[in-house]
């Protein structure tokens, strides 16, 4: 009886400190000062767990391991070196899925090779309990990768961020789901090929079927809710492997990943089911179209704009998702500097959802070296509009949409939003009057006696006006 | 270890990543996702296992596959995590 891979005791501990390691590395991200220790504390932690394996295993194929290191890891850290800071959201998206494709792997190898991963006797029996784990850790894996393919190619603008909506899709992804429930429990009785290869082509087909129906607009939830579930399959294959380190792991990021998608519902008013269920923003913008009347609003110019920031005391800048599609950051960093020279009170509010994921507009300022500290959330920041003599919005629109307060019909009612229209004066800066929200809600703020709409391409517009403001 | 020792350890793991992930400032949403996903790529401690072991060809093939996908994942994620990280600055003081 040699197929008991027993790990030594200095192995466990070594795994159990590579957990704690992986504990500290999110303990770091609740400041910016202690983020990048935080950060370290994660990679040491990393080298441990891939040492303390590499160590403990036969290492026979140590130069393809190697090899493999090699290549995987050039790819990443040019890849990291090279994606611009836009392009997070689809970045972070291709990386679940790389975790979920690893965890499907590593699942079907511990399904062929039982005895090296210490769970089968000599006759390759697989213990039943270590079945469940395996096949539902290939699962949620599966699920993992085909989701974040598909969410991938949606942040990309490689796939239209509508929704798709299947007739009867409901009953088919349920039906689906459940099915691969019962193949779970069926495969602790019958450990054939046929019932693991059905759990794992099954599994990435509900994964496409889950994420087609959600919309553009709910990609931060869907990427949020990808990462919990990178975590469970990664918490699931170390159950399969008796591995501290990987049930700890899993067990953060599938809390931190759920916490995340709770935050980005909530800052919706939107139910997790009802994201979960898609097809937000077809209905509306399918209706809204023929409804809306003609309503008189006041076109402002890039002088205009540089003038009543000069002339002002307090700025709030709120950027949105336009702003990162037009690459305006830089420019209005420098906007920025200007009015400060000029003894403006320049701020920035960040609404949650603001973006393609969470915390995606605070990347994209601290790229533009906008310090965090001028930067502030929703609940900070909203009521200082009152005594802001603008509001400069910048590519963000429901966010600022007071229909959410007000208006009982409408998709949006019950959001929190910036309350803009307390501010004395507004400039809206948008391509085109034409254009609504993810939401396709109509946005009183155009037609308000203090507005100025700024209509032009972001960038562009704030260049202008900091041209204006050296005047 | 025995299946009870282990969901213990996962519980008492899923309160802690609970308390500490609600301690994360919103404004450091972005790296975290980036930095869980390389931490999620520890997986990569099965697919070493499977490279590893001798008795099954496609086994052995199917972990370094693993590891190659794994290692995009750690190295990506660390190395992104830094570069934002890098990017947050405090106001210079004057």
């Amino acid at each position: 009886m040699e197929h008991v891979t027993a790990v030594p005791s200095w192995a466990m501990l070594a795994y159990l400190v590579s957990g704690v390691l992986f504990i500290l590395a999110l303990r770091g991200l609740s400041s910016p000062a202690t983020s990048r220790a935080g950060n370290r504390y994660g990679m040491i932690g990393m080298t441990i767990a891939m040492v303390t394996t590499l160590v403990t295993h036969g290492i026979a194929s140590l130069p393809e391991i190697a090899g493999a290191i090699a290549i995987g890891g050039g790819v990443g850290f040019v890849t990291a070196r090279k994606i611009k800071m836009t392009d997070m959201p689809q970045l972070v998206a291709a990386f679940h899925s790389l975790v979920g494709l690893a965890a499907v792997l590593v699942g079907l190898a511990a399904y062929l090779n039982p005895q090296a991963f210490g769970i089968a006797g000599a006759d390759g029996i697989i213990e039943p309990q270590s079945r469940i784990e395996m096949g539902l850790g290939i699962a949620i894996g599966a699920i993992t990768f085909s989701g974040s393919i598909i969410a991938f190619l949606k942040l990309a603008g490689k796939m239209s961020g509508s929704p798709i909506l299947l007739p009867g899709r409901h009953v088919l992804n349920l039906g689906t789901l459940i099915a691969i429930l019962g193949l779970v429990a069926y495969f602790t009785q019958d450990q054939s090929q046929w019932v693991i290869a059905t759990i794992t082509v099954l599994s990435f087909i509900i994964g496409f079927l889950l994420i087609i129906p959600i919309g553009g607009a709910d990609m931060p939830v869907v990427v949020s809710m990808l990462n919990s579930y990178s975590g469970w399959a990664a918490a699931a294959m170390g159950f399969t492997l008796h591995n501290t380190a990987m049930i700890i792991t899993g067990a953060l990021v599938g809390s931190s990943g759920a916490i995340l998608s709770y935050i980005m519902c909530k800052a919706m008013n939107r139910g997790f089911l009802s994201v979960i269920a898609g097809g937000f923003g077809a209905e509306a913008a399918a209706g809204g179209g023929a409804a809306k009347e003609q309503r008189p609003w006041k076109r402002g110019s890039a002088e205009d704009a540089a003038y009543m920031m000069k002339e002002a005391e307090n700025v709030i800048i709120i950027p949105g998702y336009g702003m990162a599609v037009s690459q305006a950051q830089h420019a209005l960093r420098e906007m920025g500097d200007v009015l400060k020279k000029e003894g403006v009170n320049v701020k920035y509010a960040i609404h949650p959802v603001a973006g393609r994921m969470p915390g995606h507009m605070n990347v994209l300022l601290a790229e533009a070296n906008v310090p965090y500290d001028e930067v502030f959330e929703l609940e900070d920041i909203n009521s200082e509009f009152a005594q802001a003599d603008v509001a400069f919005i910048i590519g963000a629109n429901d966010v600022v949409n007071p229909a959410a307060k007000t208006d009982k019909s409408s998709p949006i009612y019950g959001m929190p939003v910036f309350d803009v229209d307390k501010a004395k004066t507004i400039f809206f800066v948008k391509r085109s009057m034409g254009g609504v929200g993810y939401a396709g809600v109509d946005n009183d703020v155009f037609y308000m006696d203090q507005t100025m709409m700024l209509l032009a391409d972001a960038k562009k517009m704030v260049e202008d006006i900091v041209k204006a403001l050296a005047h | 270890m025995d299946f009870i020792s282990i969901l213990s350890i996962f519980v008492m793991a899923c309160f802690v990543g609970y308390y500490v992930v609600w301690s994360v400032t919103p404004a450091l949403h972005t790296p975290l996702m980036a930095v869980t996903n390389a931490i999620s790529s520890v997986i990569v401690v099965g697919a070493l296992v499977a490279s590893a072991a001798e008795g099954s060809a496609v086994s052995k093939w199917l972990g370094l596959g693993a590891v190659v996908l794994a290692s995009v994942n750690i190295f990506g994620g660390f190395a992104v995590t830094e570069r934002m990280l890098a990017m947050y600055k405090k106001k210079e003081k004057k």
